[in-house]
């Protein structure tokens, strides 16, 4: 109880609402290291915990034709300075079927701790998967963090990621996700973080673009300063006709910082389109000075702009 | 009225080239004062120097706003003084919204201020209010977006660099109007220009050249010389002629 309580007092300072975990009509998973401290069920939705040594098993299931008017709530964390957190999600999206998640994972005191996610998500037919993962860590700095997924998607399908970490230390992190997006089907793949210390920061993004009018967006936008380091790979392949995609990587350095953008954009059909963009340096100087023309100090300016770009 | 901007023989060199030569102007509190002058006659810079931007500090000359003097200050710091500046193509902010960029500018926050500085340019609030400041605002929009700020700021000066650029003409009118309202409210206007026809709403018209001021007088009678004198740029045509202007009409 205390555990769930203390879950609770993160979750809400990592920017959770904790009355949704009494709402009936919401369905929610805490997960306490290899513990589950609390899980609520609706119609249509299939979440199975299972506990392992290291963290739990999680296959979820949202049934055919059913599309969840709330999003399903996930927490998850590990509150002492030590320790393990492994969750492996398998998560089926059926045909016609939709859902939105929201992850909040929080480590506020870490020390010394590794949280892994393996995610094999199939999303289907005319279906629809959006899944947002918000970070609370500590001022600390000792957290790694490696989250991993692979993703198919189906026909006439839209699926959604947003990884954002902007409140507390980095510490290490490596992400990697992998989709495959079949014909008519949409990816769009967002990642916001904030690295400072000596965080250290690594992002594989890749879309595979495979059916015919299939859409990709691979986005990043990354703040380092201080001695942290970054390296984002964003990778777009198109393989079929009418098949469009954009890469979009925006990384601003301040201090001693270093950061490093590797687009990677493969077309093999000709009636395909990939497109990119990336801009890696200091913060734009007109923009911190307009701020400035407006009564801003410099380094107030620079805030505005930093976090305008990681909002 | 008093002098609120006074600058004495102001000089700017950027990676060896001469911008600005000894320059010299002085504007009236509560005025609408027009710089106009041709493409690369300094205007630009001379707005740059004027609010103290990164790499546009005056090698010699001395800038005093209010009697007070503010060569050396920082951006911010002439800011607060209440100097402020209207960029001829403004920055976009990603993830600021509009409400939220016209407040940076407010002493106290006052969102019916901000409504109503939107009213100003025409831009409907429900529309704009929670938009980012961002590419999607066409030229046109980012421009009324910084009147609108202006508006709001209430700034004791405000340099206007080309207010009118990519503006259709049709908005044209609403901008010299937001002009006019900016000078009711008390804020005295620099407006930069190169069309004669805009800087006729000044009262009084410097017409620069080269990097210097070459010309000061009524708005009307600056333009006129401008139209007739300027264009084509005499300085172009006849590269040896010093600022492009006989001196004897220099006042």
């Amino acid at each position: 109880m205390q555990d769930y309580e203390a879950m609770l007092g993160a979750y809400a300072q990592a920017g959770g609402l904790p009355e949704i975990f009494q709402d009936s009509k919401i369905a929610h998973l805490v997960v306490h290291k290899n513990k589950v401290l609390g899980s609520h069920l609706v119609k249509g939705l299939i979440l199975e915990p299972e506990e392992t040594a290291s963290g739990v098993d999680i296959k979820l299931k949202v049934e055919q034709g059913l599309k969840l008017e709330n999003p399903v709530h996930l927490c998850f964390g590990v509150l002492p300075k030590e320790g393990v957190q492994e969750i492996n999600i398998k998560a089926k999206i059926e045909d016609g079927a939709g859902v939105k998640l929201l992850a909040h994972c929080v480590f506020p005191n870490a020390v010394k701790v590794v949280h892994k996610m393996q995610a094999e998500i199939e999303v289907g037919d005319n279906a629809y998967y959006e899944y947002n993962e918000v970070h609370f860590h500590g001022e600390d700095g000792g957290i790694e963090v490696i989250p991993k997924a692979k993703i198919k998607i189906g026909k006439n399908s839209h699926l959604v990621t947003n990884f954002s970490l902007l409140k507390g230390r980095v510490g290490v992190f490596d992400l990697d996700y992998e989709a495959e997006v079949l014909e008519n089907s949409s990816l769009d793949m967002t990642a916001k973080i904030y690295g400072w210390g000596d965080d250290k920061i690594k992002i594989r993004e890749a879309g595979r673009l495979v059916g015919k009018s299939s859409r990709g967006l691979i986005k990043s936008r990354i703040a380092v300063k201080d001695r942290a380091v970054s390296e984002i790979i964003n990778e777009l392949t198109a393989s079929a006709p009418e098949a469009r995609g954009h890469v979009d990587c925006v990384e601003i350095i301040q201090g001693n910082a270093q950061a490093r953008a590797i687009p990677i954009v493969n077309v093999t059909d000709e009636f395909a389109k990939v497109t990119h963009e990336a801009a890696i340096g200091r913060v734009d100087k007109k923009q911190v000075e307009t701020l400035m023309a407006r009564g801003l100090e410099e380094e107030k300016a620079i805030d505005v702009v930093v976090a305008g770009m990681l909002k | 009225m008093g002098i609120l901007l006074r600058i004495e023989k102001i000089s700017l060199n950027l990676e060896g080239r001469q911008i600005l030569k000894d320059l010299s102007i002085s504007v009236k509190e509560g005025t609408i004062h027009s710089i106009l002058g041709s493409n690369a006659a300094g205007k630009s810079s001379l707005a740059y120097v004027i609010m103290g931007c990164f790499d546009y500090m005056a090698q010699s000359g001395t800038i005093h706003f209010l009697g007070e003097d503010i060569t050396s200050l920082p951006v911010s710091k002439r800011a607060k003084m209440g100097i402020t500046l209207a960029w001829q193509e403004p920055a976009r902010f990603e993830g600021l919204t509009i409400k939220d960029y016209i407040a940076v500018g407010m002493k106290n926050r006052d969102d019916a201020l901000i409504t109503e500085s939107l009213h100003q340019v025409l831009l409907e609030p429900s529309d704009y209010l929670e938009r980012q400041v961002d590419k999607t605002l066409s030229g046109g929009e980012r421009k009324r977006i910084e009147l609108a700020a202006i508006f709001a700021m209430r700034p004791k000066l405000v340099i206007l660099d080309e207010p009118d650029s990519g503006i259709d003409i049709l908005a044209l009118d609403n901008i010299i109007n937001m002009i006019k309202a900016l000078k009711k409210q008390g804020t005295t206007i620099l407006l930069i220009t190169h069309r004669e026809e805009v800087s006729e709403i000044a009262d009084i018209t410097s017409l620069m050249c080269s990097g210097s001021i070459v010309h000061e007088g009524k708005s009307k009678e600056v333009g006129k010389y401008f139209k007739e004198k300027c264009i084509p740029c005499p300085t172009k045509i006849f590269p040896g002629k010093e600022n492009g202007v006989p001196k004897g009409d220099k006042s």
